[in-house]
């Protein structure tokens, strides 16, 4: 048993709606530069549609993550020597056009503009050339909210995977947000398609960090991460990424996304899994199979052999208490309500969703004489469907989203027997043996989800700076102690005596 | 007299020029030392390009190392006639030679033409692409068109030894001076490149990962030790 500490985030898609705040907090704090104009390490997609960059699920076209070959896991894009035999052109790489050529608007004109009949406009200018755009046709954004509808929405792949067609009628079309940072893996693509070795994972947190020095801009993290979170700075020709913002988390601080996030629908907490088994995790033959692969490298917090092993490990105190106290924990492997993004792609990703439920609550018409068993009906035909949802989640396995979605229902009529009355009683009924849980469970659910406490979201120890052996020395210390002469040297200079 | 400067001093100058400024930009400067793609840009062309500019570069290397780095006495050991030779060096030189200028042109072209790409590059780049242009086109010119139509210059007994002879700092000056000019115009223009390398992005030449297959696929590196490995 190999322990190492993670830190992770779940987000309640719930409780999406949509603002963009944590794209926009996140780009002033990390990418408003030069070069990562046209990079989002946040960034908030509705669904269906192609995502940003276009059609990053399209694993065929990218190649990102792994693949099963002979019960083998393989780089999808190809492996080491094939790498170093496409390095002069990689043909899978998405360009800035799959991004968006980014744009500002020249203001200026708006108060140098001569007197004209016309009131003078701001036209775009292209944040790459400095050259006018005259028709920005695509941007990070440009469909939110399924703007461009029939015309946008196929592009989805998974949307091209259900089976049935999906109604783009106005009355029965559907949407959900996805708010997207780096998964920060287990199995990262990204670090094995790094020929320079710049990728790395962090031991102590398991943040994925790209070094910056050792970076040649080889570009194939770009398109070895399935989910696109690795973008390429063209005005340093290194590769930069979401680093969970680093500097915040080792202080005890949420990220940026995270703290500023209106609707409250991000989690961030520790666990501890066992790195020896991730291989294997990963390494499992059916897809449908990897959600609960995954699930099996996380260990119990609280079992004392765990808490051992891992003090041995070097994991401190105050890590193992947030462990035992973080809400991703409890949200992903105790509830299991919280789903990985994409399992298929083998990378074991560590930014977990909870599946949105709210249209199917329109679903349900006769609320006078609301029985608790009319919700099953309810979830099994909700608006979105479970096999789009299944296909985003649990590598189209709908009964996993299905228990998931009853859990979530459950939760909510129960809280509304509880607090609003008129429903008959929760404790016998079906709805509570299909989803798998507790009255109890439920009620935990409901703080943690409901409430959202900030203290109870971000449980997040401090970077173990505490282990840095030299800490109280260097606060004493010279700033210049390396460059200043040991101790004991006569300093004063040449030609000067003594008393003098 | 100009004959030992061009080919008793100018090649050290060179060469001086090459370590001292490719060591000072690693250690110094060394967040510049990349492979600066334009790939995010513009793709389709930059296949065409990128892709016959490398590999035939690498031809061009390899064929080098035959004609320059390997004496004369090694072929006439394993049996190669010098009509054998020549035969395959015009025509594996002269396809590689092509590849080279062609993918140069589908660069410098790109380079010109696509808004994106040439509103980044710099006098360095162009200095590169041009240079190398300059150089790769006198090879494939000299190769293809002179070594069929005027003579099939023997390097092998002249340029090859008096390069080979650079190493041993004992130059011998004398092998260069009967060289055809067009012979000694590229051997002039290679070692003016080799002196550009450090201030190019050429450098990324000599960071193709070559340990990349042999390390293991997961990287870990714990803060401390991260820390602790830095000067």
């Amino acid at each position: 048993m190999r322990i190492k500490a993670q830190v992770a985030m779940v987000m309640h898609l719930d409780k999406c709606i949509g603002c963009h705040t944590c794209s926009v907090t996140c780009k002033n704090t990390w990418t408003n530069r030069p070069g990562m104009e046209y990079v989002w390490y946040n960034n908030v997609e509705t669904r269906p549609g192609p995502g940003y960059p276009k059609e990053w699920e399209n694993t065929d076209r990218y190649k990102g993550g792994w693949t099963l070959r002979n019960g083998q896991l393989h780089l999808k894009a190809g492996g080491p020597v094939s790498k170093l035999a496409n390095i002069f052109y990689n043909p899978n790489m998405a360009s800035m056009d799959d991004f968006y050529e980014p744009w500002t608007y020249d203001f200026e004109h708006l108060h140098k503009s001569p007197k004209k009949d016309n009131i003078p406009v701001a036209r775009p200018v292209s944040m790459i050339t400095g050259k006018y755009i005259d028709k920005p046709e695509w941007g990070s954004n440009w469909d939110d909210d399924l703007a461009g509808g029939s015309e946008i929405v196929p592009m989805d792949p998974n949307v091209q995977k259900l089976q049935e067609h999906i109604a783009l009628e106005y009355e029965k079309t559907f949407m959900m947000y996805l708010p997207r940072i780096c998964e920060h893996c287990l199995n990262p693509s990204c670090v094995a398609s790094c020929p320079s070795g710049a990728l790395y994972k962090r031991d102590e947190d398991g943040i994925v960090l790209v070094d910056q020095d050792s970076c040649r801009g080889w570009r194939f993290c770009m398109n070895g991460c399935p989910y696109h979170k690795v973008y390429y700075n063209w005005n340093t020709h290194k590769a930069e990424k979401c680093n969970f913002c680093y500097p915040r988390t080792e202080a005890g601080l949420p990220t940026v996304c995270s703290e500023t996030c209106v609707g409250r629908i991000r989690y961030i907490g520790v666990v501890l899994y066992d790195a020896d088994k991730v291989k294997e995790a990963a390494s499992v033959e059916d897809p449908k199979d990897l959600y609960e692969a995954q699930l099996s490298v996380f260990l119990d917090p609280n079992d004392p052999e765990v808490i051992e092993k891992a003090r041995e490990a070097g994991i401190n105190d105050s890590w193992i208490k947030s462990a035992q106290e973080s809400p991703i924990y409890k949200m992903a492997m105790k509830w299991k309500i919280a789903l990985p993004l994409h399992p298929e792609y083998r990378t074991l990703p560590m930014v977990w969703y909870v599946p949105p439920l709210s249209p199917i609550m329109n679903h349900i018409t006769n609320e006078q004489e609301l029985s608790v068993e009319g919700y099953i009906p309810a979830v099994d035909q909700m608006r979105i469907p479970m096999e789009y949802l299944a296909s985003i989640l649990s590598a189209d396995d709908t009964s996993v989203i299905r228990r998931v979605l009853l859990k979530m229902a459950a939760m909510r009529v129960h809280m509304r027997a509880k607090t609003v009355g008129g429903i008959d009683e929760m404790k016998k009924s079906q709805l509570l043996k299909e989803a798998h849980t507790t009255v109890e469970e439920l009620e935990d659910m409901a703080r943690l989800l409901g409430v959202a406490k900030y203290n109870e979201r971000f449980v997040i120890p401090t970077g173990r700076r505490e282990m840095d052996d030299d800490l109280h020395y260097r606060y004493g210390a010279c700033s210049i102690e390396e460059l200043a002469p040991p101790e004991g040297m006569v300093t004063y200079p040449y030609g000067r005596s003594e008393n003098g | 007299m100009s004959g030992f400067f061009w080919w008793g001093i100018f090649p050290y100058i060179c060469g001086t020029i090459l370590v001292v400024a490719a060591v000072y930009r690693i250690v110094f400067r060394g967040i510049s030392w990349h492979a600066p793609s334009t790939e995010i840009f513009e793709k389709k062309w930059l296949r065409v390009g990128s892709l016959l500019f490398h590999w035939g570069i690498i031809f061009a290397f390899f064929g080098h190392v035959m004609g320059v780095l390997i004496p004369i006495s090694v072929y006439e050991a394993m049996g190669v006639s010098d009509h054998m030779y020549h035969v395959f060096a015009i025509a594996g030189g002269g396809a590689a030679g092509l590849m080279v200028v062609l993918g140069l042109i589908v660069l410098l072209i790109r380079k010109m033409t696509n808004p994106k790409v040439s509103v980044h590059a710099s006098f360095a780049d162009y200095f590169t692409v041009i240079w190398l242009l300059l150089v790769a086109g006198l090879g494939t010119y000299m190769t293809i068109i002179y070594n069929t139509t005027v003579v099939a210059y023997e390097y092998r007994v002249s340029i090859g030894p008096w390069f080979r002879s650079l190493f041993t700092l004992q130059p011998d000056i004398q092998l260069m001076e009967g060289v055809p000019f067009l012979f000694q115009l590229h051997v002039i223009f290679s070692f003016i490149l080799f002196a550009a390398i450090p201030f190019t992005q050429l450098v990324h030449m000599f960071s193709f990962p070559v340990r990349y297959p042999a390390r293991a696929p997961q990287q870990y590196r714990s803060r401390d030790g991260y820390k602790n490995s830095r000067p």
